[in-house]
């Protein structure tokens, strides 16, 4: 199946800063496909450019099978969600979706028909003839959803539509956002620095990060098999653990020697020989905190620390534990039945499992993607 | 205060009956507003108010690419265009008016180019025509129209243009469906700003204009200073002002109901 929007080979500079760098990106048709990376990574740039409000300065954008790089954004099958909504305030809800089908020159009657369509799909049928300085956050940006689809355009640009809602109404608008795809099938692009907005609503997410495409891949995959440290601590919280092979179990683990640490068995994620040099990530809530030394079967892990912080997030803790060397973030669910002892508390001496599988092992690590992780600072 | 006693004053003085010597005299009088029925009158008006309105709209036409061009030009340069549109305050209005004079005179460089390129005929002149006033007008209130206009683009969000084109639009047609409306207070006022003076203004079409364009502010000069009968003028000050007012009472009479 070929890419219905591709972009290839894009380049955007500004100056001497590169905002997009030789970027290739292939979204298929009726995806939610998700831009997501910190601020400044290049991702509201390519969307602009794929809406024709900035142009390339090298490479093409495809849609469709159709050179659109240069196009301008009237004359592009294509539609945006700001992130302010840009609504026109001198127009009715009603003018503002139909404007338009107004543009393109539709008879009045299939406005009327189109625009009232639309009002149903986002449930604004009794807010039609208000201005937009009259409606909530939410209807505004409900509003914007529906001037943009009532086009019909072959892809849905959002960029940040959530970005300036309370954290309630955008975990509403983000369901309904979801069915609203589900009922028109246009494909969706969706840019946002929200891992969280990403992972719920996307088919598959690309995380960018200075200009460059870092991982593209379904959440789950982004999640759990982050290729480069920047993804592993952008998505999420992690841990970095460095060690060297120093054992070929078989074809599947390995153990591992972890300076200041001990020895470790991991998943061999990757091919790995004794004498490599490796980095780990190990996500907080794989990580089994107990009292008691547990057994573990030979795939297993268990070492021992000394609780440093432990912070309550209300439907978890999370445990700062010093096992050598390192500081081990670990989560815990508040589970009664997990509870037969009492929870560890700060100066404890703990024990901390996770299966080798549970983590994963880094194609690309860079020293300061350790600045994203949310760790509490060094007490001295 | 400041504007309504001169108001009633002048209203006033329309009633009172005109000395010979050009005082005013006691007693009441309709003389002045009778003289109001010359015949001549309404198309004096008419033409003060065709004049006014052509000044008006080139104004605005002119202003409205300028303060949208402005509004988007960097803080910097935002800073220095709006020194340039302030720049000719700086010198008397009637010697800028005077530099007009010279430089639309038959024997100007001017003229003298536009004949040698045949855009325009021997004995035709550049002075004393409708034209030449409302180019002149145009000339003297346009950074009233551009500063009015320039204030509402400032506040404009650009990224409703973005928006218009992103839905289709033209970049004319944005600017027409989006820009002018979101700009609206600035648009009326900016015409208030024009209009309104235009109406009055007697300067510039005694000085460049002729016999064929005078206006109303002409007359009342001309009543004032070489009839001496002050009613009579105070009679059309009168009327001009109630022509004035006239369509804003209308219209806030149109928005009450």
């Amino acid at each position: 199946m070929g890419a219905y929007l591709r972009f290839e080979n894009v380049t955007r500079r500004f100056g001497s800063f590169t905002a997009v760098s030789d970027v290739t990106l292939d979204i298929e048709q009726g995806e939610t496909f998700s831009l997501l990376g910190p601020s400044g990574c290049g991702k509201t740039t390519l969307l602009r450019m794929a809406a024709g409000f900035d142009r390339p300065d090298a490479g093409r954008i495809l849609l469709d099978g159709n050179d659109i790089t240069f196009l301008p954004p009237d004359q592009r099958p294509v539609n945006t969600v700001f992130q302010s909504y840009a609504l026109f305030p001198h127009l009715s809800v009603r003018d503002n979706i139909g404007f338009g089908p107004k543009i393109a020159r539709k008879d009045a009657f299939t406005i009327r028909r189109d625009v009232d369509q639309m009002l149903e799909l986002v449930d604004l049928k009794a807010h039609a003839d208000k201005k937009p300085s009259q409606l909530s956050g939410g209807q505004k940006q409900r509003v914007a959803i529906a001037r943009a689809l009532v086009n019909k355009p072959k892809v849905l640009l959002l960029d940040e539509p959530l970005a300036a809602l309370d954290l309630k109404l955008r975990q509403r608008l983000l369901v309904e956002l979801d069915a609203i795809h589900d009922e028109v099938g246009i494909t969706f692009i969706y840019v946002t620095h929200d891992q969280g907005e990403a992972m719920s609503i996307s088919d598959r997410i690309a995380v960018m990060n200075k200009g460059v495409i870092e991982q593209i891949g379904p959440p789950p995959e982004i999640y759990e098999a982050p290729r480069s440290s920047f993804v592993a601590a952008f998505i999420g919280d992690t841990n970095f653990l460095d060690g060297r092979i120093t054992e070929a179990i078989d074809s599947r683990f390995s153990r591992c020697g972890i300076d200041g640490f001990g020895s470790i068995v991991i998943d061999n994620d990757k091919p790995v020989r004794p004498g490599d040099l490796i980095h780990l990530s190990l996500r907080p809530e794989k990580i089994l905190v107990s009292r008691e030394k547990p057994s573990v079967a030979g795939d297993g892990n268990a070492i021992s620390g000394k609780v440093e912080d432990v912070i309550y997030f209300g439907s978890h803790t999370r445990y700062w534990v010093r096992c050598g060397a390192w500081r081990l973030c670990a989560e815990m669910q508040h589970r009664n039945f997990q509870l037969d002892e009492p929870p560890p508390k700060w100066g404890d001496t703990v024990w901390l499992r996770w299966h080798a599988n549970d983590g994963f092992l880094l194609e690309q690590y860079r020293e300061e993607d350790e600045e994203l992780l949310t760790l509490p600072d060094d007490e001295t | 205060m400041f504007v309504l006693v001169p108001m009633v004053i002048i209203f006033a003085i329309a009633f009172r009956p005109a000395l010979p010597a050009g005082g005013i005299g006691t007693g009441w009088s309709l003389n002045a507003i009778r003289a109001l029925a010359d015949p001549s009158y309404p198309a004096l008006f008419g033409r003060t108010l065709w004049t006014s309105a052509l000044t008006t709209i080139a104004c605005i036409a002119i202003s409205l690419p300028v303060a949208f061009a402005m509004a988007r030009l960097s803080p910097v340069w935002r800073a220095r265009a709006l020194l340039l549109v302030i720049v000719p305050f700086w010198t008397n209005f009637v010697i800028r008016v005077f530099a007009w004079q010279q430089i639309l005179h038959a024997e100007g460089y001017l003229a003298e180019g536009l004949r040698f390129l045949h855009l325009v005929g021997e004995n035709e002149r550049l002075l004393g025509n409708l034209t030449a006033v409302v180019i002149v007008s145009v000339y003297t209130y346009l950074p009233f129209a551009i500063l009015p206009l320039f204030a509402a683009a400032e506040k404009f969000d650009f990224g409703l243009l973005d928006a218009a084109r992103d839905l289709g639009a033209k970049p004319l047609r944005a600017f027409l469906a989006v820009f002018i409306p979101g700009i609206r207070q600035g648009v009326v006022t900016a015409v208030l700003v024009v209009f309104i003076p235009m109406l009055g203004s007697y300067v510039i079409p005694d000085m460049v204009g002729g016999t064929g364009t005078q206006m109303v502010g002409n007359k009342i000069a001309q009543r004032n200073f070489t009839d001496r009968n002050l009613p009579e003028a105070a009679a059309l000050s009168g009327a001009l002002a109630l022509l004035v007012l006239a369509p804003m009472f209308l219209r806030r009479k149109g928005k009450q109901s």
